[in-house]
């Protein structure tokens, strides 16, 4: 059981514990605001002040991320025997016609992720662009999957509605519109 | 001792988010795909159970487990840094196929391409840092 992929309603519920536990150790459940800590570790302090954080502050959430690679180390080293991921026919029908030949029988995509794949530079830039839109994007609206989608909806907080609205906008516009443009050949 | 709590708190969500696929690419396509109810099922269920939880904590006024009274600020009310923020977060989400927590987490399982993607998201924070004031907020 431990093994198989987790079923949604396992899942969902212990996000939503490990977020409570965070408030009652009198902090919150947030990932994204890490990227901040790293850009202040780095010294952007010096280039503005809103980089002028105390790092020490942070230091919890930065165990939190320590954490979590360590978790991903577990449960794809030791309770996963088989990692494809088991997408339902269509999406990988849909895939395949993009080029992902891998769909359906890995845990990520290895025309994106596979080491072989860096000998091809247009990998970098998806990959480079993919993580600035990220960092941007979430540092801009204050929150990401986390501090929106989870911690701010519990809180029933209409900024994170308008946030996670803005999510699918542009999850749809890339994979619908953008994902014809960048990956079909 | 706290601070093991943090990496014992961190490590259960690498492993909740690793085996329930929230941290696979693929999962994340079919999601914007609506091919399968997995993402919505995952995602709306921590958020009943959130919600239940977060309003329980604050009707009850529940203390921290350290002794002190918890507050929950609101978020700054605001439209645009929202909108557009999400929807560049949205497209960077969609294309990585990963947001920010399942990326420490698949550094963590060894994917390294996705080290690109972090580096990434830390330059696209500092430039945000940097032309922040010029932006509607």
């Amino acid at each position: 059981m431990l093994y198989q992929p987790w079923p949604w309603y396992v899942a969902g519920p212990l996000i939503a514990l490990i977020m409570a536990l965070l408030i009652l150790m009198g902090k919150r459940f947030g990932m994204s605001s890490n990227l901040d800590t790293f850009c202040s570790i780095g010294g952007a302090g010096r280039i503005t002040d809103y980089f002028k954080i105390d790092v020490k502050s942070k230091r919890w959430n930065l165990l939190v991320v320590l954490g979590s690679a360590i978790g991903g180390f577990v449960g794809a080293n030791l309770l996963s025997p088989n990692p494809a991921v088991d997408i339902s026919d269509k999406t990988v029908a849909k895939l395949q016609e993009l080029g992902f030949d891998s769909a359906g029988t890995s845990y990520l995509p290895t025309e994106l992720f596979g080491m072989e794949s860096l000998a091809d530079p247009k990998v970098w830039i998806v990959l480079l662009v993919a993580g600035f839109l990220v960092g941007f994007g979430t540092r801009y609206a204050g929150g990401c999957t986390s501090g929106h989608a989870i911690s701010g909806l519990s809180n029933l907080q209409l900024p994170s509605l308008i946030a996670v609205i803005g999510f699918f906008i542009g999850g749809l516009i890339m994979v619908h519109l953008l994902f014809p443009l960048i990956f079909a050949s | 001792m706290k601070n093991l709590a943090y990496i014992i708190i961190g490590s259960i969500l690498g492993i909740v988010l690793y085996k329930s696929e929230a941290a696979s690419w693929f999962r994340i396509y079919e999601m914007f795909q609506f091919d399968s109810f997995h993402m919505y099922g995952l995602i709306g269920s921590a958020l009943v159970v959130g919600i239940v939880l977060v309003q329980w904590i604050k009707k009850s006024k529940m203390k921290s487990f350290s002794g002190e009274s918890i507050s929950i600020p609101d978020k700054e009310r605001s439209f645009y840094r929202y909108i557009i923020g999400g929807t560049l977060f949205g497209l960077g989400w969609a294309l990585a196929g990963a947001c920010p927590g399942p990326i420490y987490i698949l550094v963590g399982a060894g994917y390294w391409p996705i080290i690109i993607v972090l580096v990434g998201a830390v330059l696209g924070a500092f430039v945000y840092g940097i032309v922040r004031p010029k932006l509607p907020h």
